[in-house]
Order: structure tokens, then C-alpha cells, then sequence
């Protein structure tokens, strides 16, 4: 490894030098060596996966299974029948709605908890503010995998089981904490004079949370929004482990439990039904993809 | 401070409302603010943690309250060879996704720091594996790794000629150990890529000016410059990436679900086999707060490494 850095550590001299003009041609060659090839190589492989997810829910049988007749990187004669099996012969749509329905509820109300949260700790600065703070930073630390068995038994105990409010009510667990952490950030950047003057003025801190904090804090709202929404519907265990019934399990666990039965793989409508279910935050992400980058980069940094 | 003269300013305006007054009593909208938060986190947080590590100190199954059995549950898995098999396989798989993940996202994020067309396209095209559902992705690889119609096998064997057998991914142990690891690294790359990235742009290019002009090498630049100061980023980075890849549950569980006979198995994939799927809650339970120690040491590194941030940014930009 260390030659390769070596290698690409050289590259930023290319930005900081004027380099001189014989050099220019090497220069060129060096850099398609150095940095285009790897970069498409990244690409391809990074890539590469939905490709092949996207032309395998398109490719009718006979193609998908015959490799020496049919070139299998391209699609002969496109079928949209793994996708009309999908839509009308499974419950598909109806773990889609599930799927929002728990993504927008978990978001809403994790938003809605982290920005009264980060409010408190960012601006009313009691006593012991950053310790409140910090304990929700350990929260995020806590990873699902070591709290579904307990929580499964909790909410089997609230009489949440097999109902889509248990995940509603569980993936706060994962979102509040990231959510309040790129609040109190954003927070952190409106500057306090705002809201004193608005204090000056006779405004209640409700008023001031409404009317100048939140109105400022739109991107960071956003950012915190499309990622909270993102990881709910990606989420896996917690749906896995407390939904029982067909109809009513989101996305990624229906296609895995639900599509995937018997010896012989349904690799057409299984592609496509990740196709499907995949399409709606790539979709949603290619709108925000700054959003994204910057609460990625801003969350890490924080 | 300054807030107490003012509530004497807006006496004289009329009188809000009692519920207003509430709302601007600031005690009382510390406690109001807080609660949906804390809230949240104590009931499906907190108190499962706590409940957690008493139940792997019992005997419960499911539909069946347990009794207090001590430490049996703990002695029980030290003298089972599956769970030190899962402990063993999630060590090596963190370690070996760590380090592949690190070197090519350092890799990625070098070279996306350059000059080049299309960034901010390719940054999205390279983030889209970590935005896709993890198990949908997986599925993908499942049939890249299909035993009979695998794409790599009809490569290598009937384009390049370079194998007699169809590749064999996911049906013994180490072949199918490390066609996992291969799929979590390819979804690790882009986060560590954009995170690192995203240090790499703080770093000031007079920096590297100044190293040229005193005659560094490449190497030197990058030893001396780039990596002290991308340290306190990657070891957040790292410390988040080692978390959640120790605790992985859901490629394993897609792809081989521990398979074959139970040598892929992470502590998730077996605490969830034995607790969920088996019904044995208390062992499932002591699995899942085995893995609490490993994860104890990852976020003290993160403590410390944040510690370290402060005298090597020289300001306080927190």
C-alpha cells in the first residue's frame, strides 16, 4: 500500500507548482496513469453492482440463465416482467407504503426531537449542558445489533409487536442522536445576537425557536431530514426482528424473507425488486447529494 | 444575566398568556425541550441496554419469563466452539474490512483531491453504494456470487480461459469468509472516501508550497503534512467504521446467513439466530453484550483521538 500512496501523494504538486512547459506532455501521461486510470477503476467496480442489479431485472429468463448464447452484458430483448410479477403478483406495493410510511414517521418525529433537543443544549446553555450532550453522542455509539434481542422484548411488552409503530418509535434510537449532533452544529453557526436581539424585543424563546433559529437552520433541517429518511428506510434488523406478519415488513426484509423461498431464486424479480426499492433514495439523494455530502463531512468534523 | 431585566420590559406590555409564560420559564423549557429526546432514547435506548445485560444473565425464551441463572449463559458459550468461531470471524472481519476499506478510500479521496473533471458528479456517482439499501446491495453481490451463473466465473472461465471450474464464493468456509469481507469493503469505501475527503480539503495548500519549496519528496509530504493532519479525521472515521463493522448484521445475514455450516457467522448474525430465530433470548442476549468490551475499546481510541485534535489544529474550532 504505501507505494501506491506514494504515488498519488506526489499529485498535489500538480496544483501547487507551476510546472515547467517541457514537462508538460510526461506531466499529461503521468497524470492518465496516475489518477484517471485508478479513478475509473474506482468507478467501474463502485459501479459495477447496479449495473448488473439494473440489466438482471430487465433480462427475460432465457438470457438471464445463458451466458454462452446471449452476451450477458447487455440485454437482447428488455422485459418489464419481473417488474409487473413484482408490482401485481406479490405484496410489493403494499411493503412499499409500509416502508414510507415508517420512513416519514420515523424522520418526522426524530426531527422533531432533535431540533428541541439541540435547541436546548445549544442555546439555552443550562447547567450541564454539554454532558446532556455528550451522553446523546454515546447514544449513537450504542449500534442496533446489541439492542434488538432487549428491545424486542420490550416492545413485545408495550404491545407494539408486528405493528409498524414499533419502528417508528425504535429508529429514533439511531437517528436522534446523528440528528442532534448536526443540529447543534448548524446551531452553532446563527450567531447569538440574532436571538438576543430578538429577546430585546420581547420575543418568547418559542418565538425566537420559530421565527429566527429554524428559518436559519433550513439546510441543516434538511441535511438532518434526507439522512434520517435514508437510514430508516435502509434499516434491517430492527424491522426484521419485531414485524411478523407478510404485509406489513418494509422493504429490504419482505424481498429477503418473503421473495427469496425455495431451492431455485427468482434472480429476475428478486433484481428488481432491489432495483425498486432502491430507486426511491437514489432518487431522493440525487436532489440533496450536497445535503448529503455536507452532513456526512459536517457529522464526522463535528 | 441579561434576561432577567428583560422580563421586567415585558410586564409592562400585556400579559401573555399562562401557557406562554410557562413556555418562557427557562427551567421549565430545558425540561420541555429535552423530553421528546431523552425521552425516546431512555425507554428504547437506555432501558434496553440495561434489560439487555440482565437478560443475558437468565434463562429467558420467548413467551417465557426467565430465572436468574448467574453466569451459566457466559460459561455456556465459553466452551462453545460456534461462538468463538463468531468471535474470531468478526475480529478478522473488521480487521481485514478496516484496513481494505481505509486503504482504498484513502486511496479514493487522493485522488478525487486532485484537479479533476466532473468532481462533484463522480463524488455522487462514488457515494451511491452507501446510500442503497445495505441489504439490496448484498443481494446484488449474492448473485454476483451465484455458484453456477456468477459473472466472474463466466469471465475467468470461458472469456479468459484462466480457470477449469466456476469459482466456488460462498460454499466453504474461507472463500465464503472472504467474498464477504470483499462486499462490506466495497460498501465502506465511499463514506471513508467522502469523510476523508472532506479532511483532506481543510488541510492548506501553503502548506505543501512551503514543504516544495524546502525540497520535500512526495513521500515526505505525505508523511509530514497530510497524514498528521488527516489524523484526528480518520480516527473518527475509523473509530465509527470499526463499530459498525464489528457489529454488521445485515450482509452476513442477506448473503450466506452464516452459512456454510455456520463458519461466517458474526456475533450479530449468531446472537440473532440463537435469541430470535431459536427462541433462547438470555443466550442471545449474553452474545450480543459480549461484544460491548470490543466496542468499549473502540470508542475509548475515539476519546482519545478527539482529545489529540486540539493541540494539532492549534485552535479551537470545535
Amino acid at each position: 500500500m504505501t507505494d501506491v500512496v506514494k504515488v498519488e501523494a506526489e499529485t498535489p504538486s500538480g496544483k501547487a507548482t507551476v510546472v515547467p512547459e517541457q514537462m508538460a506532455w510526461d506531466n499529461k501521461a503521468r497524470r492518465m496513469v496516475t489518477i484517471y486510470l485508478p479513478l475509473a477503476c474506482f468507478v467501474i467496480v463502485l459501479l459495477f453492482p447496479f449495473y448488473w442489479m439494473t440489466i438482471t431485472a430487465f433480462k427475460p429468463n432465457a438470457e438471464l440463465y445463458d451466458y454462452k448464447k446471449y452476451n450477458p452484458f447487455w440485454i437482447g430483448s428488455p422485459t418489464l416482467g419481473h417488474i409487473k410479477h413484482l408490482l401485481f403478483e406479490t405484496a410489493y406495493p403494499s411493503w412499499l407504503l409500509t416502508t414510507m410510511g415508517v420512513a416519514v414517521g420515523s424522520t418526522v418525529l426524530s426531527l422533531f426531537s432533535s431540533v428541541l433537543a439541540a435547541y436546548a443544549i445549544q442555546r439555552l446553555r443550562f447547567k450541564g449542558s454539554q454532558y446532556v450532550g455528550l451522553g446523546i453522542y454515546l447514544a449513537y455509539l450504542v449500534p442496533p445489533s446489541i439492542l434488538f434481542i432487549p428491545l424486542a422484548t420490550t416492545v413485545f411488552q408495550l404491545g407494539l409487536f408486528d405493528s409498524p409503530l414499533a419502528l417508528i418509535l425504535t429508529f429514533p434510537t439511531f437517528l436522534v442522536p446523528f440528528s442532534t449532533w448536526l443540529l447543534i452544529g448548524y446551531f452553532k453557526s446563527i450567531p447569538y445576537e440574532l436571538e438576543e436581539c430578538a429577546l430585546i424585543d420581547g420575543a418568547t424563546r418559542l418565538q425566537i425557536l420559530r421565527r429566527i433559529t429554524l428559518p436559519l437552520a433550513v439546510p441543516g433541517l434538511i441535511s438532518a431530514g434526507i439522512f434520517s429518511f435514508t437510514l430508516s428506510w435502509n434499516e434491517f434488523i430492527y424491522s426484521l426482528a419485531f414485524i411478523q406478519s407478510s404485509e406489513k415488513k418494509t422493504v429490504p426484509v419482505a424481498i429477503l424473507t418473503e421473495l427469496v423461498s425455495g431451492d431455485v431464486y427468482q434472480w429476475g424479480a428478486l433484481m428488481a425488486g432491489s432495483l425498486l426499492g432502491s430507486l426511491p433514495v437514489a432518487i431522493f439523494y440525487s436532489f440533496f447529494v450536497d445535503y448529503y455530502v455536507s452532513s456526512l463531512t459536517g457529522a464526522v468534523k463535528e | 444575566m441579561t434576561v432577567a431585566t428583560m422580563t421586567d420590559w415585558t410586564r409592562a406590555r400585556p400579559q401573555p398568556g399562562w401557557l406562554a409564560r410557562l413556555f418562557d420559564y427557562k427551567p421549565f423549557l430545558v425540561v420541555a425541550c429535552l423530553f421528546p429526546a431523552i425521552g425516546l432514547l431512555t425507554v428504547f435506548l437506555t432501558y434496553p441496554l440495561g434489560l439487555g445485560l440482565w437478560l443475558s444473565f437468565t434463562d429467558t425464551k420467548i413467551g417465557r419469563t426467565g430465572q436468574w441463572v448467574g453466569w451459566d449463559n457466559f460459561e455456556y458459550l465459553m466452551e462453545d466452539p460456534q461462538f468463538w468461531s463468531a468471535v474470531f470471524y468478526s475480529v478478522f472481519y473488521t480487521a481485514v474490512a478496516t484496513f481494505g476499506k481505509f486503504a482504498l478510500g484513502l486511496w479514493l479521496a487522493l485522488l478525487l483531491n486532485n484537479h479533476v473533471p466532473f468532481k462533484s458528479l463522480l463524488r455522487a456517482i462514488i457515494l451511491l453504494p452507501w446510500i442503497v439499501p445495505t441489504v439490496l446491495s448484498a443481494l446484488a453481490f449474492w448473485w454476483l456470487y451465484d455458484p453456477q451463473f456468477s459473472i466472474f466465473s463466466y469471465l475467468a472461465v470461458d472469456v479468459l480461459g484462466i480457470r477449469e471450474k466456476p469459482f466456488d464464493f460462498l460454499s466453504t468456509t474461507w472463500p465464503a469468509r472472504w467474498s464477504l469481507i470483499a462486499a462490506n469493503i466495497w460498501r465502506g469505501i465511499p463514506f471513508v472516501a467522502i469523510s476523508l475527503l472532506a479532511g483532506l480539503q481543510t488541510i492548506s495548500p501553503s502548506l505543501y508550497e512551503a514543504a516544495l519549496l524546502d525540497g520535500s519528496t512526495a513521500w515526505q509530504r505525505f508523511r509530514y503534512i497530510t497524514f498528521p493532519l488527516l489524523l484526528p479525521i480518520l480516527a473518527i472515521v475509523m473509530t465509527f467504521s470499526i463499530i459498525f463493522t464489528f457489529t454488521d448484521f445485515q450482509l452476513v445475514y442477506a448473503i450466506t446467513r452464516g452459512g456454510p455450516i455456520n463458519s461466517t457467522h458474526l456475533m450479530a448474525t449468531l446472537a440473532f439466530q440463537r435469541g430470535i430465530a431459536g427462541g433462547e433470548l438470555g443466550e442471545g442476549a449474553a452474545i450480543a453484550v459480549s461484544m460491548i468490551p470490543f466496542l468499549v475499546v473502540a470508542t475509548l481510541f475515539s476519546y482519545f483521538a478527539l482529545a489529540r485534535r486540539k493541540w494539532q489544529q492549534g485552535e479551537a474550532n470545535d
